[in-house]
């Protein structure tokens, strides 16, 4: 049991002054910029909340908020059931175990841009793998950089391919945590595969898939460095997502007061959902 | 059990397409590469990395991020050390809430940081060096070590804690060669989540640098745009950015899994 003692906060300490330096300044910045109008010259007006309603009722911030969700909704449709898959066909001990995570965590480990530069190589048509084998091989009309579907398509498949490890990573360490004794009791009363996942298995990886799927929300709602190098947004607008959005307002155009409204309501977006996952999915812990 | 293999071999296949494609890529030579498809590299020539390694500003590109992503591990593994020892064994007026708050750090999007983060390190007079990149990465590395080193730390025993105490252990000593000891596979995994985060991280790290500390990504976006479609290069820079990531975590691949499945939530 933990006890009671004030003193902790000293060792906290340390990580308080590093993050609210990096956090609180910034954000404060932010707030700043979003409630002020400047036409240069460090000259700055009271604009109040006008831009965060200018931005509410834009068709653009709208439309991009519009492809975020259906992106991030898409992904975790996909990444979640496929990760869950892999982890309950991999091997439980051996040999093999320790090259698969490995092989499988790989592209984790690949800078971002790099995974964006890697995929366009891999799709152009003629030169790279997927795009000749789609296009001159099977004869369907793939083209990235102009057909918007192929675009999304490839957007999603990179980041599948880019994450689905995570899920498989965080389930595989729930599934090994089952004692061998659970299954031979299921085998005994002669259980269905099935009752043995619904019953035995996913109540064990109910947590790590809590983590998997907070995770998987937070950074695919915040991702920008892949899709902007793989397509930088287009066809047209077409994959510009929020991120991508929000840094041509920002650094492309220089609208601060608006970009900085943006940025707020974003945030507040991201953290309400992810607040409503998160109480969602430890419901049932707390009865 | 024959068919059960299958799946994870379908997957690890299509996860090694794409970086093969990068690696086979990075042997051929431009004409090769515009001239038409090829599956296997069909003059293999080691051009490309060749450029890489003797040209200083691809190679320090290299060399400047590991130096960052190093100082940024390092600090950030310190700092939550003490840290996640308090959130672990002692219960304080808002430690929830702090913890919460620590962990919504991870939610900010990035983008919405760039500029404010330039505009914070210029400042300051850190702009375009190591530390500005490690500190700003401490951002979203801080609060996922603790998290990891928390969820370790719970699984050891307090009565190590007491027993030490009462040996006569003054607090540094028995952490440092008592209880770090302990927890050793927790260190591990807490530095290569931070190593990755770092690593992989290059929005704020090309945001925070312009001549002296820029990343390899910098310098891989710059080749893209300016010497024309220097694909192999591209490939060649890509494929040298794997291995470090593929080094560290083959020392932690009994550990990976267990790193977050161990967290609070």
């Amino acid at each position: 049991m933990r006890t009671e003692n004030q003193k902790a906060w000293f060792f906290v300490l340390p990580v308080l002054a590093l993050v609210a330096f990096n956090a609180l300044v910034p954000m404060m910045t932010v707030v700043n910029y979003s409630v002020q109008e400047t036409f240069g010259n460090n000259q700055f007006f009271w604009e109040g909340l006008g831009w965060f309603e200018q931005i509410l009722r834009s068709d653009r911030f709208q439309a991009a908020l519009g492809r975020q969700f259906l992106f991030t909704f898409l992904i975790l449709l996909i990444e979640v059931p496929l990760g869950i898959i892999v982890a309950l066909s991999m091997p439980r001990k051996g040999f093999w175990v320790p090259v698969c995570l490995v092989l499988m965590a790989l592209p984790m480990l690949i800078p971002w841009n790099v995974v964006g530069s890697m995929w366009n190589i891999f799709t152009l048509p003629k030169i790279g793998l997927l795009g000749y084998f789609l296009n001159d091989v099977l004869g369907i009309n793939y083209d990235m950089t102009q057909q918007p579907l192929s675009a999304w398509i490839t957007v999603i498949i990179m980041d599948v391919w880019h994450w689905t490890s995570l899920v498989v990573l965080l389930c595989y360490a729930g599934l090994v945590s089952i004692p061998d004794a659970y299954y031979q009791a299921a085998k005994i009363d002669g259980a269905s595969p099935w009752s043995v996942f619904r019953y035995i298995q996913l109540p064990k990886m109910k947590t790590v898939l809590t983590i998997a799927v907070l995770l998987r929300f937070m950074d695919s709602f915040n991702i920008y460095t892949e899709p902007f190098v793989l397509t930088g947004g287009g066809p047209g607008n077409s994959t510009t997502l929020l991120s991508i959005d929000l840094v041509k307002i920002a650094l492309g155009q220089f609208d601060l007061g608006p970009a900085a409204a943006m940025s707020l309501i974003y945030f507040a977006i991201t953290l309400l959902v992810s607040w409503v996952f998160y109480t969602l999915m430890t419901k049932d812990d707390a009865q | 059990m024959k068919k059960r293999s299958l799946i994870p071999i379908l997957y690890i296949a299509f996860l090694m397409l794409p970086i093969y494609w990068l690696v086979a890529m990075s042997f051929k030579t431009t004409n090769e590469i515009l001239s038409g498809f090829s599956l296997f590299p069909q003059t293999f020539t080691l051009e490309n990395y060749f450029t890489i390694f003797t040209d200083p500003t691809w190679y320090w590109g290299y060399i400047n991020s590991i130096i960052y992503v190093t100082i940024n591990t390092v600090l950030s593994v310190c700092v939550a050390l003490p840290a996640a020892y308090a959130f672990s064994r002692y219960r304080f007026l808002g430690d929830k809430q702090l913890f919460f708050w620590l962990l919504t750090n991870r939610m900010a999007p990035a983008a919405v940081f760039a500029l404010p983060f330039f505009q914070l390190y210029s400042s300051i007079h850190l702009f375009d060096t190591y530390l500005a990149v490690a500190l700003a990465h401490t951002l979203f590395n801080v609060p996922l070590a603790v998290w990891i080193l928390e969820g370790f730390m719970r699984g050891i025993p307090k009565e190590l804690d007491e027993t030490a105490y009462v040996d006569g252990y003054s607090f540094p000593r028995f952490f440092v060669t008592i209880f770090l000891p302990n927890i050793k596979a927790g260190v591990g995994v807490a530095a290569f989540f931070c190593f990755m985060f770092s690593w992989v991280e290059m929005l704020l790290a090309k945001t925070l640098t312009a001549v002296e500390a820029k990343p390899i990504a910098a310098v891989m976006t710059r080749t893209a745009s300016s010497a024309g479609y220097e694909l192999g290069l591209l490939a060649a820079a890509g494929t040298l950015t794997i291995i470090p990531g593929a080094i560290v975590i083959w020392f932690v691949r009994n550990y990976i899994a267990r790193g977050f499945a161990m967290g609070r939530v």
